[in-house]
């Protein structure tokens, strides 16, 4: 079998306020192959954006192994991981986080500027993406002149700009309405059949977490569920 | 790279870009005018005792101490030279000329015409002593010392004053204090001194004539010119004249001699460092302001940090390492600061050449005093940008993100 993309084993996560502590995460143990197309589902404060940041190396777990790529990531130095998040991952936030004042165009071309890619090739990569995404008409609008679901389609062209092994989508569809939503999902769906993105999306709507091929469902800083396809009695259960 | 981030995140915010260089700008700018100040003046002393001569010593009443570099002076205090002490003087080998000299405002009055000005009494070999020519008509004789002559000489100043209509003052009459005194001969055009006074407003008539007609003083001179045949045995012949002059006014140590030589070489340098020590502290007083302006980026940058925790959050989720947040940070107070001094230099140069012509201050800019003022605003945007990189740095990508 093939090395997965992911492969977590026993994650930790305590966050200490004085006296008291917090378990974000409890003991998660979970692999995500290549090609696949996860959903990250939970009522709020389970767990889920704890999750997505510690795969995604912007935070590091109390405890556990976690393997990207068959690599031991858990405890690089904060430099070697922002070398991955440069190369092997893409992010997408719930408030798009583009650059204010700076062109769609640009916004797309920042990941590329720090892997050290020439101008020339950053601007075609990016012009391509957006076209992937549907915005190449906006390329060179900035933030403020662009739909909430337009300011997402960018943020999606910028993570798939270097050629990520994952992309990591937290919330994506939550400033947005049903209709942007449902095709900003139709998107993923297609970079994962089209172009075989590994993709994880954490989401609380059931309605989005329908659209993958997997869903994992956190409960208090534990998988309590984990199917192939969204079961509704699952989701039932934990409140929602 | 990192210069190009920079650049761009300057441009992005144009207008908080150029207050931000604000202060820099103005600090530069102090520094520049008040050296160009400085510098002027001291220059302008140097041409004006130049001017005089760097082979004249001058002998006047009462001691002169120097005291760290300042000359205090006990001028008129008491009067003990006499005409007979200058030709003592001038019987000394190595001396060019002597002149007593006299000074007093007059009023002179030319028919219809008065001015108010500056009279000297002094003797032939003046015009020597200063290099000061003869423009029209001729200067007075040894005779006319002799004989206390009630004749004059004008300045241009005066001439132009008295006789307005252009016609030639020669044999005309001057009456000062009641004594009619001939026009025999004008001086050609002296111009401004350095510290803009009107050489020309003077009139000069025998150091006789002017104290037997005039001041009624007819025993004491109020100072001796002395002009050196040689320049480099200014200090040799400076010590001779003590000698004769304290033999002549029977001084015995310890007693202070009641007359003082001084060589215009050591006043000019005593003049030009009391110059230069205000020069240093008025460049001191911009040097802070040029810190304040400093602290200013300081400040902005670390505002810029706070508000832009989600921008540097972004870059590190997207790849950048905290080293190339720092040099982002750093790059951009260190561009605002030295494109502040650039700004700076040219405001200064403005300024300078603004008063130089409104308050007719002689002004000099040193060119290593740009450079300087360039190099140290660079160095101000390294270290006040430092701490407020390093805070954008050592942000943690996760929370930098979570940021509200
Ligand atoms: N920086 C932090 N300091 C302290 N506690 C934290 C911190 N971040 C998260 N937590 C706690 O960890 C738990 C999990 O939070 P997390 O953000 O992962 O939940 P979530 O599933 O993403 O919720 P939501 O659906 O509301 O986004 C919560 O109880 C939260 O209060
Ligand atoms: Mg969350």
């Amino acid at each position: 079998m093939a090395t997965p993309i992911v492969d977590v084993r026993n994650l930790c996560k305590y966050y200490e306020h004085g006296e008291s502590s917090t378990v974000a995460l409890d003991g998660v143990t979970l692999q995500i192959e290549a090609g696949d197309f996860v959903a990250v589902a939970g009522p709020s404060g389970s767990g889920k954006s704890t999750f997505m940041h510690i795969i995604g190396l912007l935070d590091e777990p109390s405890s556990g192994q976690y393997f990207l790529e068959g690599q031991d990531v858990s405890s690089l130095s904060d430099d070697a991981r922002a070398d991955i998040r440069s190369r092997r991952l893409g992010f997408v936030f719930q408030s798009y986080n583009l650059l204010a004042r700076t062109s769609a165009l640009e916004n797309v071309e920042l990941p590329m500027l720090y892997a050290g890619i020439g101008s020339a090739e950053r601007h075609r990569q990016a012009l391509e993406e957006l076209r992937v995404v549907g915005v190449e008409d906006v390329a060179s609008h900035s933030s403020n002149q662009m739909s909430g679901g337009q300011q997402q389609r960018v943020a999606i062209a910028r993570s798939l700009v270097n050629n990520p092994a994952l992309v990591l989508a937290d919330e994506p569809t939550g400033a947005l309405d049903t209709k942007s939503s449902k095709e900003i999902m139709q998107i993923f769906t297609r970079l994962n059949e089209e172009r075989g993105v590994t993709i994880l999306v954490v989401t609380h709507e059931p309605s989005v977490a329908a659209y993958a091929k997997r869903v994992i469902t956190f409960r208090d800083g534990r998988v309590i569920a984990d199917g192939s396809h969204a079961k509704t009695e699952d989701l039932e259960t934990v409140g929602l | 790279m990192t210069l190009r981030l920079a650049l761009t995140a300057l441009l992005r915010n144009r207008t908080r870009s150029l207050l931000t260089m604000l202060g820099v700008i103005i600090g530069v700018a102090a520094v520049i005018v008040t050296v160009a100040i400085g510098a002027g003046a001291r220059a302008s002393i140097q041409t004006q005792i130049n001017a005089l001569g760097s082979n004249m010593l001058v002998v006047i009443p009462g001691s002169i101490t120097m005291q760290g570099g300042a000359v205090r002076t006990g001028f008129g205090g008491s009067s003990t030279l006499t005409p007979a002490d200058g030709l003592a003087i001038a019987s000394l080998p190595g001396v060019a000329a002597v002149s007593p000299a006299v000074g007093l405002r007059v009023q002179a009055v030319a028919g219809a015409n008065n001015w108010q000005t500056q009279l000297s009494g002094v003797a032939p070999t003046y015009t020597f002593i200063r290099g000061w020519p003869i423009d029209k008509g001729m200067f007075f004789s040894q005779n006319d010392v002799i004989s206390a002559a009630k004749v004059c000489v004008l300045g241009q100043t005066v001439a132009r004053n008295l006789f307005p209509d252009g016609s030639s003052p020669i044999g005309k009459t001057v009456i000062m204090r009641g004594v009619p005194f001939i026009v025999i001969g004008t001086l050609t055009p002296k111009g401004q001194s350095g510290l803009g006074q009107d050489q020309d407003d003077a009139i000069l008539v025998p150091y006789t004539s002017a104290m037997q007609r005039l001041t009624g003083q007819t025993t004491y001179v109020q100072m001796l010119m002395v002009s050196a045949n040689d320049p480099k045995q200014i200090s040799m012949l400076e010590n001779e004249i003590n000698v004769l002059l304290a033999q002549r006014h029977r001084i015995v140590p310890p007693a202070q001699n009641d007359f003082s030589v001084s060589n215009l070489a050591d006043i000019a340098a005593a003049a030009s460092s009391t110059g230069a020590v205000m020069e240093l502290l008025l460049a001191g007083v911009a040097a802070v302001s040029l810190v304040v302006g400093g602290i200013g980026i300081m400040n902005i940058m670390l505002v810029s940090v706070t508000e832009r925790t989600r921008e540097i959050g972004l870059r590190r989720a997207v790849g950048a390492r905290a080293g190339l947040i720092l040099r982002q940070f750093l790059t951009e107070s260190i561009v605002l600061s030295t494109l502040g001094g650039l700004l700076g230099v040219i405001a200064g140069l403005v300024g300078t050449q603004l008063v130089a012509a409104l308050a007719k201050w002689p002004m000099t800019i040193p060119p290593e005093w740009i450079i300087i003022s360039v190099l140290f605003a660079s160095l101000v945007g390294v270290f006040f940008g430092y701490y407020p990189a390093r805070k954008a740095s050592m942000l943690r990508p996760i929370e930098a993100l979570r940021f509200e």
